[in-house]
């Protein structure tokens, strides 16, 4: 079992992203995180899911993803070298001396605090998965209002790229 | 040159346009402006059932029997959900088939207006595509792209639902139909690759012990000619599954016949001990393999089929071809024309001393493992026989599901494709006697024949009535065990004996009444001694509908069968009797 990132380019329909996710829930395939928008192309999508499983269910996965009529191409991008990237929103409870405790973390992180309240801040931060996962056990005891992650959005890296 | 024409109006031109002779359907509100255009024309014909899903149905046997797309017209909300069953069981099946339901106006989408369901959304898990129609302007284009997608790669079910503002008869544009489509996302595989035929025939002709497996994908490429050489040249053990039925002759010797959950001892024990399987056009789904961990330990799988998914999806496969059934088939015998090799002599005669004796021990066509019928006591086998016998085999065999469609498919043998029609991967009680009614669409010469129990015809005899008005001259083969037959069976072997909600308590109806209130002929049989006799006056009467209401041994059960969660080769041989 290993994570996932599959890149699927599909038409810029209605329904189509509707027949990605049932055909998930249908076959009984676990989704992550998904994420989705039009690309420059603006009659095709980008949709970038995550998910766990093993190399067979990941080739069922594909083929099956690479059968539905709206889907141009599917890629497995976990399979080689790639970039990976997620981006966060996340408010926190910050107040009197957790305001600096916040920012360091912040910067330590390379984030932004993006909107400043009087019992609050808010962090935009962005990398891979883990990385947002380890700003907020760092925060420790700092209490976290609200969450907003964008689920992972990916590309290889290398020419091989993701088109017509 | 271009018209003016209005979204309805337009819609049956493109059916007309497409190709398409005959709709099965059902009107409603939402399809009105539908009806009335098919009403100022004549050249697609409407077939008005009783029922939606015997719509579907219809033109699933229709398609069957054919081999071109089925075509239904359904309203929206009831209407549109009662054909859901047997687009479902188009999809199991990969049967092609455009089903066009009316929606409710495209202001009151999203409203629960009267009847409004989302078709669209209803569906999506058994279709292999749908399409809503948002302008009168892109009918043309989305009935090409529906009729190409429902044919072409992998067949299946296209659901195009159209709101009723669509096809408002005053809202006219210029129609012209597309010559040709190019959908960028879809593109079908044309060939097989020839390297992996190259390894897979290296494997198929170093076999010693190997078998071909012929699936459903055989009879709806229309492969059989094909895949008849391919056996001639090879000849080599063949077994079919119970949608392959027909695509090589039963009657054959190299036919072992019909694998999995009933199949024949000799089939099953041939594939445990195969060491090369050559899979045609299947899907090895899990009333053909039993435990999957326990399957054919010693084989060597190769695999080919149109859809990629089908590969390795139950049955981790050694070498896939991915493609057109009668292209790789082709590609295959040219093989053998330019190479010379084939499987050792010695090795397969062997093999086929193996197979024959398997043959010997328990096949059900050599030793019969039931009782010989007499009296008042039909076995339901023998009513299968004699429907053979009686039909010199060549009649169209459309089957309900339970006990008599198993019977079925182990004692006709069918020689030729497109003759056997059942539904065999959704099982859909109900599918007979609508599927009989578009066989005889699809073929008016040859004698169609449904099989069914007294559960199943239940399920659409509403039917009968549709018969009567299209004159359409089923031969309604019920075998009547007073029962669910098959769970009957399960309960028999699986919960000692408990029927729970199996039996009907005297409440059958008087079968053969029923047919004459529908104007149509009921005979009754009780006695072995006139069964083959009452069938021959059956089907002498061509040009009526009989519904032949035969009473059979409500204890039977259908044999061989797998041992649950076992190998291939554990099977139940009769009642008494496990290997
Ligand atoms: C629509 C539907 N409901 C339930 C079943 C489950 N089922 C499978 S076989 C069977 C019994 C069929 O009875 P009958 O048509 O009399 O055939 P028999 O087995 O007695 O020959 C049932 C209920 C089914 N296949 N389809
Ligand atoms: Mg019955």
């Amino acid at each position: 079992m290993k994570k996932r990132i599959i890149s699927i380019l599909m038409e810029n329909e209605p329904g189509a992203l509707s027949r990605v996710v049932g055909l998930f829930s249908q076959r009984g395939y676990n989704i992550d995180s998904l994420n989705v928008a039009p690309t420059n192309d603006l009659s095709l999508s980008r949709l970038t899911l995550t998910t766990v499983c093993d190399d067979l269910v990941t080739e069922q996965i594909t083929k099956q993803l690479n059968k539905l009529i709206d889907v141009v191409k599917v890629l497995d991008i976990s399979e080689g070298r790639h970039i990976e990237r997620e981006m966060m929103l996340i408010k926190v409870k910050a107040k009197a001396d957790q305001r600096t405790e916040v920012k360091r973390c912040s910067d330590i992180f390379r984030g932004q605090i993006v909107d400043v309240g009087t019992t609050y801040y808010t962090v935009m931060l962005d990398g891979d998965s883990a990385k947002l996962d380890g700003f907020i056990e760092a925060l420790g005891d700092i209490s976290v209002l609200e969450v907003v992650r964008t689920g992972v959005c990916g590309i290889a890296r290398s020419e091989k790229s993701l088109s017509l | 040159m271009t018209e003016m024409l209005s979204g309805g109006d337009a819609l049956i031109r493109a059916l007309k346009d497409e190709g398409v002779e005959l709709v099965f359907g059902y009107p409603g509100g939402a399809a009105l402006h539908i009806y009335d255009a098919i009403f100022r024309q004549q050249d697609v014909e409407h077939i008005l059932v009783r029922h939606e899903q015997a719509a579907t149905h219809a033109a699933d046997g229709y398609a069957r029997t054919s081999g071109k797309v089925g075509t239904v017209l359904v309203t929206s909300g009831p209407g549109a959900t009662n054909a859901v069953t047997g687009i479902a069981t188009a999809y199991m099946d990969s049967i092609p088939m455009v089903v066009i339901s009316g929606q409710v106006p495209s202001s009151k989408i999203g409203e629960d207006a009267f009847q409004e369901t989302d078709m669209v959304g209803v569906s999506r898990p058994v279709v292999k595509h749908s399409f809503l129609v948002k302008d009168a302007k892109d009918i043309p284009m989305t009935i090409k792209k529906a009729y190409h997608i429902a044919r072409t790669g992998r067949p299946g079910p296209v659901v195009v639902d159209i709101p009723k503002d669509v096809t408002n008869p005053h809202d006219k544009f210029e129609y012209s139909y597309p010559e040709t489509i190019d959908i960028r996302s879809y593109q079908p595989v044309k060939k097989g690759h020839p390297g992996q035929i190259r390894k897979a025939m290296k494997t198929v002709l170093a076999a010693k012990r190997p078998i071909i497996y012929i699936g459903g994908g055989a009879v709806q490429s229309d492969s059989s000619d094909q895949i008849r050489k391919l056996v001639d040249e090879l000849g080599y053990p063949v077994t079919n599954t119970l949608m392959g039925l027909g695509a090589y002759p039963g009657t054959s010797e190299k036919n072992l016949g019909m694998l999995g959950m009933h199949g024949t001892y000799e089939s099953n024990m041939a594939m445990h001990h195969a060491d090369v399987i050559l899979v045609l056009g299947a899907r090895l789904d899990d009333r053909t393999t039993n435990n999957t961990k326990k399957y054919c330990p010693d084989a060597t799988i190769v695999h080919v089929d149109i859809d990629p998914t089908t590969i390795s999806k139950t049955i981790q496969c050694d070498i896939p071809i991915v493609g057109p059934l009668e292209e790789v088939v082709g590609d295959m015998l040219d093989y053998l024309e330019e190479n010379a090799q084939r499987a050792d002599e010695k090795d397969l005669a062997t093999w086929w001393e193996q197979c024959n004796n398997w043959r010997e021990q328990h096949s059900i066509y050599l030793k019969p493992n039931h009782e010989p019928s007499k009296g008042e006591m039909i076995k339901p086998q023998d009513v299968l026989k004699a429907l053979y016998k009686v039909t010199n085999g060549d009649a169209i065999v459309c089957s309900d599901v339970g006990q008599h469609q198993m019977f079925a498919a182990q004692y006709y043998h069918f020689d030729k494709p497109r003759q056997w029609i059942n539904s065999g991967g959704l099982g859909t009680m109900g599918f007979g006697l609508p599927a009989a009614m578009g066989a005889i669409f699809a073929d008016r010469d040859t004698p169609v024949a449904c099989v069914t129990g007294e559960g199943s015809i239940q399920m659409c005899i509403q039917e009968l009535s549709t018969c009567s008005q299209y004159h359409l001259p089923v031969k309604i083969i019920n075998v009547n065990n007073q029962a669910l037959g098959m769970v009957k069976q399960w309960q028999d072997m699986n919960y000692e004996g408990r029927y729970s909600q199996s039996l009907y308590e005297e409440s059958l109806p008087d079968f053969i009444k029923l047919a004459e209130a529908y104007g149509h002929v009921g005979i009754k049989v009780t006695k072995f001694e006139e069964l083959e006799e009452k069938m021959a006056e059956c089907f002498a009467m061509t040009d009526r509908v009989v519904f032949m209401d035969i009473y059979v041994d409500p204890m039977e059960h259908v044999y061989p069968m797998h041992v649950p969660e076992g190998s291939m080769r554990d099977m139940w041989v009769s009642k008494t009797e496990r290997i």
